[in-house]
């Protein structure tokens, strides 16, 4: 791999990682928040993709590994959350959930 | 030797009567609370009997270690010399009479108990404070006989004026009480005891006579007696105390209490004679109050304010004496005063509950008739008072003040003068009371006819005032000095002057004759022509005004101490040194209002929140780089 293609590589985690912050930032629905916390934890896997490879080291992948496992666990945990959410106040609207009881 | 016993026995009574006096009847009561002094009197005179029959200079008993603290180590033992006796005497027997007196007076008040109580407390107090060995005992029976004062003076205290005249007497009592509690922490740092016999026996030994911290302790000691014996310039809260009941302002107000003053310095004289100057303040301040009050006395309408300044003016005839040194003299006229004071401050209350809460003499009148018994008593407590030569008590006890004031190793003319003008003032105010209230027309229906509770503590107290001044005859008839020679080894002897000992025949014809022209300037004034003060009223109204509000020392303290202190207390409502503190809550409750409204719970601003963390961590970052 050349300079170029580890900058283009950069460069796309850097606007993967954007788009799903700004929608984890606009986005009312809960489900959606959670899928650009996807695009984001994906962006920081390429981004060690990438970094790897520049370096020709396996831990990027190995990083990668981790990062998959844990976006699966996360994922998990998070599911179960929106539908007690869902549940508990019959709408996946992130900003309804802004009081704490009990 | 059951020395403890004569103020223990009102101490029990007291702590009966406090702890169940609601429970029991008006006359258990009455049996609890007057039966204690009496039997204290009794004590009293079977003490004295022994006292005399063995012809001991002293007796001691010493109760138990109060503390013993770093060398300092006051005692609550009792001393009792002929000093303490006199005082003793005076007060359970006054004191007795005044508590019979007052089963009668105080029969309708719904604070029977709390008076008794009150009462028995005044008396345990007073006879501590005459019989403590200590000075730190003294003090406490000192701040005691203030306590009850101020309770006594507000005992009516739903009304708003009897609590403020309360307040006032504690207070202004309280300035000379600081004085007198610093002179004795001097003493205590120059002796390291506060045994008032070990100090009068070591200060001659320790300080040359005019030394300067006899000087500073006698002046100290002297503060504390002009606020609690009302002298001035600590004078103005006496008349005020008048809001008290009567037998109140009896026994404390005039027979016992505000002589305190008066004990405390025949107590520590040791200590004054070595400070010349300072008994000379003692007597200008005696002089200078006689006078005053006296003036003051002569413009008053509220039968009990005339009674209030003439005490004032009494006790300054005993200051007087203090200061040029007639120790027992001064002792004598206040035996003599307590009596007749006594017997004048009860007739005066029982007139006032005969006229149903009548205090205006203007108001009176035409009594002499409808009470007849309160009439004569009065009439000799007032000759007493007025000093009318030969029968009466008062003659004898202010006569030897008069003769002494000018001949005594310290006495000067200007002494003898005040004393003799003060003497013209006082037998024109006590017959002006006399006629305003006896004499003339009624003018106020008499509802209650005084009973027996009453009157016979008045015969008592007019028999005593008049007999009592038999027991010291002046030298130029009769000689007869059983009380003189009883306080000698207590109180040393005055000597007077080189030639003047052929001319005191002169100074009591003088005296008797001042004593006889006020009594005729009165009965012009009040009798034959009762226009003439009403004349004179107006055409000195200006003085009169002056001479009624006691010479402005009321409003003078009013803009001096009062004023001040009241606009300083505006400013500082909100307490300066706690804007500090406030700051530091308002700073808290700020950032915590700031850092609340953050936690609004709504997810995505946490997110921007942290975005916009990571964003400075990060330009911060590069620009270090």
């Amino acid at each position: 791999m050349n300079e170029i293609q580890v900058t283009s590589g950069l460069l796309l985690a850097a606007a993967l990682f954007m788009l799903g912050l700004i929608g984890v930032l606009i986005r009312r629905n809960i489900i959606f928040m959670l899928v650009c916390v996807e695009i984001m934890l994906n962006s920081a896997g390429l981004a060690f993709i990438v970094a790897g490879s520049k370096w020709t080291q396996p831990d990027g992948q190995v990083m990668f590994i981790f990062i998959l496992t844990m976006a699966a666990a996360e994922v998990s945990v998070g599911l179960a959350l929106i539908l007690q959410i869902h549940h508990q106040l019959k709408t996946l609207d992130g900003d309804a959930a802004n009081s704490m009881r009990g | 030797m059951k020395l403890w016993l004569i103020p223990a026995l009102p101490l029990i009574g007291s702590f009966i009567l406090i702890v169940a006096g609601s429970r029991l009847s008006k006359r258990m009561v009455a049996i609890v609370g007057s039966g204690s002094v009496g039997l204290s009197a009794l004590i009293t005179l079977f003490t004295g009997y022994k006292f005399i029959s063995t012809s001991a200079t002293s007796f001691h008993y010493q109760a138990w270690q109060w503390m013993d603290v770093a060398g300092f180590s006051p005692a609550v033992s009792f001393h009792l010399d002929a000093l303490s006796l006199v005082f003793i005497f005076v007060i359970t027997f006054v004191g007795f009479l005044i508590h019979v007196y007052s089963t009668e007076f105080m029969a309708d008040d719904d604070g029977y108990a709390r008076f008794f109580a009150y009462l028995n407390l005044f008396v345990c107090s007073m006879l501590t404070l005459v019989l403590a060995d200590n000075f730190a005992l003294l003090y406490l029976g000192w701040e005691g006989v203030g306590l009850c004062s101020y309770l006594l003076i507000g005992f009516w205290y739903t009304e708003e004026k009897n609590g403020y005249a309360a307040r006032k007497a504690f207070i202004v009592t309280r300035v000379g009480d600081t004085a007198l509690a610093i002179g004795l922490f001097m003493l205590f740092q120059n002796f390291h005891t506060l045994n008032i016999q070990q100090i009068a026996a070591q200060a001659p030994q320790q300080w040359a006579v005019g030394s300067e911290t006899a000087m500073v302790i006698s002046l100290l000691l002297l503060g504390g007696a002009v606020g609690k014996s009302a002298q001035l310039p600590l004078q103005t809260w006496l008349p005020d105390a008048m809001a008290g009941p009567s037998p109140v302002s009896a026994l404390i107000h005039a027979a016992t209490m505000v002589t305190a003053g008066v004990y405390l310095i025949a107590r520590t004289h040791a200590i004054f004679e070595l400070a010349p100057d300072a008994l000379m303040i003692v007597g200008i301040i005696g002089a200078a109050t006689l006078v005053l009050a006296g003036f003051t006395a002569l413009t008053q309408f509220d039968l009990k304010r005339v009674l209030a300044y003439s005490t004032i003016s009494q006790i300054g005839y005993m200051f007087l004496a203090l200061g040029v040194s007639a120790w027992s003299a001064a002792i004598f006229h206040f035996m003599i005063h307590a009596f007749f004071k006594a017997l004048l401050f009860l007739a005066a209350g029982a007139v006032i509950m005969a006229l149903h809460h009548e205090h205006d003499m203007y108001k009176m009148g035409g009594l002499k008739k409808k009470l007849p018994i309160i009439y004569w008593t009065f009439l000799i407590g007032a000759s007493s008072l007025a000093a009318l030569p030969l029968v009466t008590g008062g003659f004898y006890s202010k006569d030897q003040i008069l003769w002494l004031s000018l001949a005594g190793e310290h006495g000067n003319i200007w002494f003898f003068l005040f004393a003799l003008l003060g003497a013209f003032i006082t037998s024109i105010y006590t017959f002006r009371m006399l006629f305003l209230t006896f004499f003339g027309n009624e003018k106020t229906h008499v509802g209650h006819i005084p009973g027996n509770g009453i009157t016979i503590p008045l015969l008592i107290l007019a028999g005593l005032s008049t007999i009592g001044g038999f027991i010291e005859l002046p030298h130029s008839f009769g000689h007869f000095t059983v009380f003189s020679n009883f306080l000698n080894p207590v109180l040393p002897s005055v000597s007077v002057q080189e030639g003047f000992e052929s001319i005191e025949w002169m100074i009591q014809l003088i005296a008797a004759g001042v004593a006889l022209s006020g009594v005729y300037v009165a009965y012009i004034f009040y009798i034959v022509k009762p226009g003439l003060s009403e004349e004179l009223k107006t055409s000195a109204a200006d003085l009169h005004k002056f001479w009624f509000n006691g010479w402005g020392f009321d409003s003078l303290y009013d803009k001096l101490f009062v004023k001040p202190f009241v606009f300083i207390s505006d400013i500082n409502k909100k307490d300066i040194v706690d804007l500090f503190y406030d700051g530091l809550v308002w700073i808290s409750n700020f950032f915590n209002r700031i850092f609340s409204y953050t936690q609004s719970g709504i997810l995505r601003w946490y997110i921007m929140g942290i975005v916009i963390g990571g964003i400075l961590l990060l330009t911060l970052g590069l620009i270090k780089n």
